[in-house]
């Protein structure tokens, strides 16, 4: 079965940069909304986009956030750049976090991007490599 | 009880989003903590913090919420507030201490969100 893609989209994420930070996840929201997602959905990827997107600008160098909307689902990557994640199991625990105090002053580093993620995704999928950098993969189901 | 009975009964500042003050009001959320707001913050919820840098008028754009009350901070940044704008999020500024501030909007009936 050939399942045709709708759209496809890509935004370039720059780490260390909380100036533009999060409007990768803004625009993917507004294309969501435009093509008439249902808005409980479009909210749950926007949410999960948005933490995704953010672990680039905290703990990364640089990367990219794509999404690829199909009429039965919506799949998002966030790729780095990056030191990688050395124990992606600890990482997912809540409230587990390495980002540096002027970072939490702002009020990230809760520890709680990756919970958010695994609760607003209906798949989600860490590929890292330390030194390299690290492939979050989330898959959102489009039930219509 | 929508934003603008809130604004008058709380004596609230309007930054900006004057024009959506009709808009009613869920529930509400007190954290500074971006990502616990992420995660408990339902849609058309009041948001009270005092983070008072673009990354706020972000969140609560991405989660629908229907005000953003900024207390215990200095005052908005005139790129806070165009940042607001653009993004169509009414932000408000209270200059009681939060613990007022939250006290009076329970005492208005309005309550904790629960996580949409
Ligand atoms: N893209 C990434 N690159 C490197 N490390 C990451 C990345 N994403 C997450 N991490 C690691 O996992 C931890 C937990 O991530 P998260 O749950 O989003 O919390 P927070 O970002 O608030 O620290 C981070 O503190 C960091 O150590
Ligand atoms: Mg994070």
């Amino acid at each position: 079965m050939v399942e045709q893609a709708v759209l496809e989209v890509a935004y370039q994420v720059v780490g260390g940069d909380f100036s533009q930070a999060g409007d990768g996840a803004s625009r993917l929201k507004r294309v969501l909304q435009q093509i008439g997602l249902a808005p409980a959905l479009s909210r749950r990827i926007a949410v999960a986009a948005y933490e995704a997107e953010l672990n680039i600008v905290i703990h990364a160098y640089s990367g990219v956030l794509k999404a690829k909307v199909s009429p039965v689902k919506v799949e998002v990557w966030a790729e780095d750049q990056g030191p990688g994640i050395p124990d992606v199991e600890l990482a997912m625990k809540e409230g587990y976090s390495t980002a540096p105090d002027h970072v939490r002053a702002l009020g990230f580093g809760a520890g709680m991007g990756l919970p958010n993620m695994r609760r607003n995704a209906d798949e989600l999928e860490i590929k890292t490599v330390l030194g390299e950098g690290t492939i979050v993969y989330m898959c959102f189901a489009n039930r219509a | 009880m929508n934003l603008k009975a809130m604004v008058e009964a709380l004596d609230l500042r309007v930054v900006c989003g004057e024009e959506h003050l009709s808009r009613d009001v869920s529930g509400g959320y007190v954290s500074d903590m971006l990502s616990d707001v992420l995660a408990h913050a339902a849609l058309d919820c009041i948001w009270v913090t005092r983070q008072s840098h673009r990354n706020v008028i972000a969140v609560a754009s991405l989660l629908g919420l229907a005000a953003v009350v900024l207390v215990n901070c200095p005052e908005p940044s005139p790129e806070l507030v165009s940042k607001a704008q653009a993004e169509n999020v009414v932000l408000l500024y209270s200059t009681v201490s939060a613990f007022e501030l939250v006290g009076g909007m329970y005492a208005l009936g309005i309550r904790g969100c629960r996580r949409a």
